[in-house]
This record gives structure tokens, C-alpha cells and sequence, in this order.
């Protein structure tokens, strides 16, 4: 069975001020990611492949469907089940790094290995080694990422969903706003999780990064409601 | 262990990876009134080790009432609050007025909004923390005084200050002391009432810090009150929305901020400013 299996997803937003307005933005959404394979999430922006990427990670709630990750149905589980399954098994590297400010650099990335009760300094190793596989200088691992650049941030944010290996990952543009060198980096991570198993749903714009290491696409433009436009 | 069903339950535990045998606190439709006005209306929630669940609404919304009739400092008119003492389940209502103490001085801590309602100002800052450690037995003062040393150093209060009063201390420090002298007994459930109100916002970050360490580290539980989006944004896993007395939402703490289904959760998200 399949890591990640999506089927007959839909989603509404209703704004309650703006004259109860009900908004589908998806309906019949399906697709499914193998142990060890990567999959492309495309399509025009607006068309819905952040908002996929959130109702599998359990961030946006599902109108209806079945959103199987690891046996877990993300769509139906109890907020208690999806902590634990987002603290064991699925990891999220998202655009935005949000963390507790003042907590250093180290701390922020060992922190996943320490919530699955990792040993302290086997956690803080592997946070080094991340760190420094993508090029983020030394002399900033003991201070808060909060005041970093756009693209240290991201880095720091890699090292954190790449720090425990999830069977599943998503990945929200993980190669915006990288080098050419530190893109490289990010790309042989993916493929490593992909040798260990891992299956990942991902969004990006990189054509070239996702022509090497994404298996397929699935266009979320052909999940759009076809509603009285 | 002896009965091959709890046996096999607690295998179970373990094979999901989690361990986990119940609930800590399970709340069971607890409603206040004062009069004909309802304070809190029908609340139920269940509560699991390690677990912080955080209640926002606006003031008057019920939720300090709620916290009140949760940790024992007020008798619901209706509902149960059930919590594990020593694996069963207990009502916290029936318990006679030495057992709620007792309870109160070791396995849970109440964390008040302003400071000098949860130390004594007059004591000095070793004596608040030692003071509930002698409240649990403690009588042999070097060690009592070595576990106060121990505690405000975690709390970043520095070892020179210990014969201070916390009426010589700042906000932020006194509200550091207050944590240290509630967790000193290594409480497994903490109340805590808009923690980081009243604070600077520098301030605020080193204690959401301290608190969200000492959490994962204790494996506390917590319920934080609060009327700071961004405070239960960071420390709390589920969120309780109140409103007029009445639960209007819950769930995952991102996913109420992020995707708020009830109009009132709408108001209050899109109601932020943006620093």
C-alpha cells in the first residue's frame, strides 16, 4: 500500500464576514506516493497545491475524502493522532521557519529528534552535520534563527524536516531561494530519504530540480470545482 | 501487571509507539453560573500526558472561570473533572479538602497572571521555592536549599539573588521565580493563566522558551489560558476557542488558527495585527 494515498479529497473555505461565502477550491482530488518515490504537485498558482500540501499535513481541514499517510486518515484522525503522527512519521518543510525566538540555530534543527526521544548528543550531532552539509556558517548554529537572511532560514528549515528520517515528507519549495550549491545540497537530501524509503510530496517551481528527483506529477488543476463560473 | 489484559494493553501502547495508558484529565460537561449568567457552559475535553492545550476567547468569554472550576479553585454547578491519580481516574470534586490540597501542592501547579498572587512577596526568593518543597516533606535544609539554587538557575535567575524578596525583582524575574516555585515538586499538570500577560515582549519569548523546554523535558501537561494567538501558536498542541461561555471550536492549535471554521474563530484570527 502506499506511503501517502489521497482519494475523493474536497475543500470549502466559508467566510463567515464576507457574507457567508462558500468557496470549493477542490473536489475529487486523488493521488498516491510509493515508499521511496517523489511526487510533483503542479499547476497554476491559485490552483490549489499549497492547499493539498496543507490538508495532508492535517493544517487545513478537508470537506471530504481520505487522506491515508502511514494508515493514518488525516482526514478523520483525532488531533491527538495527528501529533503523533506528524511527531513519528510525517515531516513538513514549509516556506516559513516559525520558532520560539531566542532558541539557537542547533536546538531549533535537533528539536524533531529530541520530541521522538532521541539521545541529546546523537540529536545535536546529526544537527551539525545537517547545518554544515548545507553551508550554514558555524559562527551562526548557537544563535536564533529569527534574524537570519530569507535564505539561511530555509536552509535552517531543511535541516530541521530532514533531521529525523520520516517515512513520509512533504516539501513546500525547498529550493526558492538557494545557490546554485546549496540547491545541489537540497537535492541529493531528497534523493537520500528516497534511497531510505521515504515518500515525498513536494511543490516546485525548479523545473530542473524536479525533472531529477521527482518520479511523476500530478496536476491539482484538474482537481479545481468545476462550479456556475 | 499481573492480569494478561492490562498486559496486553500496555503492548498495545507501545506498538503504536506512544506508550500512552489514559487520559490525565478528562473533563466531563462542567458548567458554572453566577446567577442567571452562565460563566462556562458544557465544557469536555480529554487531556494526555504530555500535552499542552491552550483557551483563547476574549475577556468575559468564560475561560479564566473555566480554568478556576478545572484546577479546584471553583465548584462547577454541573460536569466532572476526572484526573489520574495513581491510574484511576478520580473525581477531583468528591476528594476531601486534604486530598485537593495535597494534590495541589505536589502533582499539579497553578501559574497566575500576576506574580505576587502566586509568590509570597514578604519570603525571599529560596524561601518561595523551598516553602512547596516543605510542603511535600522536605525538611533537610541543605538539600532544600541546593533543589532552590537548582531551579532558579533553570529559570535563569542568578544564585546571588537567592536571599533576595521578589518585591526587588522585575516582572519578568518574578514571574520566572513564580514558574520555579510551582514546578519545584515536579508537578505532572500545570495551570497556567495568561503566563506571559502584563510582560514585555522580549521578556515574553525568554519565558515561552523556558516553559516550552521545561514541557517537553518534565513531559508536563499543561492548560495555558490566554488571549495571545501567538503564545498558543508556539506552546500549545490543541486549542479551545470560547465564546460567551460555550466551546465554539477545537483542534489542532495550526489548524484553528489557520483554517477557523466558526465565525467568531474567523473574527478573532483575521483581527491580528500584523507586526
Amino acid at each position: 500500500m502506499a506511503v501517502i494515498e489521497i482519494e475523493g479529497l474536497a475543500k470549502d473555505f466559508t467566510l463567515h464576514h464576507q457574507g457567508g461565502a462558500v468557496i470549493p477550491v477542490m473536489a475529487g482530488a486523488r493521488l498516491s506516493v510509493e515508499a521511496g518515490e517523489c511526487v510533483a504537485l503542479t499547476g497554476a498558482s491559485g490552483a490549489g497545491k499549497s492547499t493539498l500540501m496543507r490538508m495532508v499535513y492535517g493544517n487545513y481541514l478537508a470537506r471530504a475524502g481520505r487522506i491515508g499517510v502511514c494508515g493514518v486518515d488525516v482526514a478523520q484522525a483525532s488531533p491527538r493522532d495527528i501529533l503523533a503522527l506528524r511527531r513519528d512519521r510525517l515531516g513538513y518543510v514549509s516556506q516559513f521557519l516559525r520558532v520560539v525566538p531566542r532558541v539557537p540555530t542547533l536546538e531549533v534543527v535537533a528539536e524533531p529528534l529530541l520530541a521522538v526521544g532521541e539521545d541529546r548528543d546523537a540529536a545535536l550531532a546529526r544537527a551539525r552535520d545537517l547545518l554544515s552539509r548545507l553551508n550554514l556558517p558555524e559562527a551562526l548554529w548557537g544563535l536564533s534563527p529569527t534574524t537570519f537572511s530569507g535564505g539561511e532560514q530555509q536552509r535552517v528549515n531543511i535541516a530541521r524536516g530532514f533531521a529525523h528520517p520520516y517515512p513520509a515528507v512533504l516539501l513546500d519549495e525547498p529550493t526558492a531561494s538557494l545557490d546554485p550549491a546549496n540547491r545541489d545540497v537540497v537535492l541529493t537530501l531528497i534523493e537520500e530519504a528516497k534511497a531510505r524509503g521515504a515518500a515525498i510530496l513536494g511543490i516546485f517551481h525548479d523545473a530542473e530540480a524536479r525533472a531529477r528527483v521527482c518520479d511523476h506529477e500530478v496536476d491539482v488543476g484538474a482537481f479545481t470545482p468545476r462550479t456556475a463560473a | 501487571m499481573s492480569d494478561g489484559k492490562s498486559l496486553q494493553g500496555f503492548s498495545q501502547g507501545l506498538c503504536k509507539g506512544l506508550g500512552r495508558p489514559g487520559p490525565l484529565l478528562s473533563v466531563e460537561g462542567v458548567t458554572k453560573r453566577y446567577g442567571a449568567r452562565i460563566g462556562c457552559a458544557e465544557v469536555s475535553f480529554d487531556l494526555w500526558p504530555g500535552e499542552v492545550m491552550g483557551i483563547v476567547g476574549e475577556s468575559g468569554s468564560g475561560k479564566t472561570t473555566l480554568l478556576r472550576c478545572l484546577s479546584g479553585h471553583l465548584s462547577p454547578d454541573e460536569g466532572r473533572v476526572l484526573y489520574d491519580i495513581d491510574g484511576q481516574p478520580t473525581d477531583t470534586l468528591t476528594l476531601t479538602e486534604a486530598e485537593r490540597r495535597r494534590l495541589m501542592r505536589t502533582d499539579w501547579a497553578f501559574v497566575h497572571q500576576n506574580p505576587r498572587d502566586g509568590l509570597r512577596m514578604g519570603v525571599s526568593a529560596g524561601g518561595n521555592v523551598g516553602e512547596r518543597l516543605m510542603g511535600t516533606g522536605a525538611r533537610h535544609y541543605g538539600r532544600i536549599r541546593a533543589a532552590a539554587l537548582d531551579w532558579l538557575d533553570r529559570v535563569e535567575i542568578a544564585a546571588d539573588r537567592i536571599d533576595d524578596r521578589p518585591s526587588a525583582f522585575s516582572g519578568g524575574m518574578q514571574q520566572r521565580l513564580q514558574i520555579a516555585r510551582n514546578l519545584v515538586t515536579g508537578p505532572r499538570l500545570v495551570f497556567m493563566d495568561e503566563p506571559t500577560g502584563g510582560l514585555d515582549v522580549s521578556v515574553q519569548a525568554r519565558l515561552l522558551d523556558l516553559l516550552r523546554g521545561l514541557v517537553r523535558e518534565m513531559g508536563l501537561s499543561a492548560v495555558i489560558v490566554t488571549h495571545d494567538l501567538a503564545v498558543v501558536r508556539l506552546l500549545a498542541d490543541r486549542l479551545m476557542v470560547m465564546q460567551g461561555g460555550h466551546v465554539v471550536e477545537q483542534g489542532l492549535t495550526d489548524q484553528v488558527l489557520d483554517d477557523p471554521q466558526h465565525a467568531y474563530t474567523q473574527l478573532l484570527v483575521s483581527s491580528v495585527l500584523q507586526a
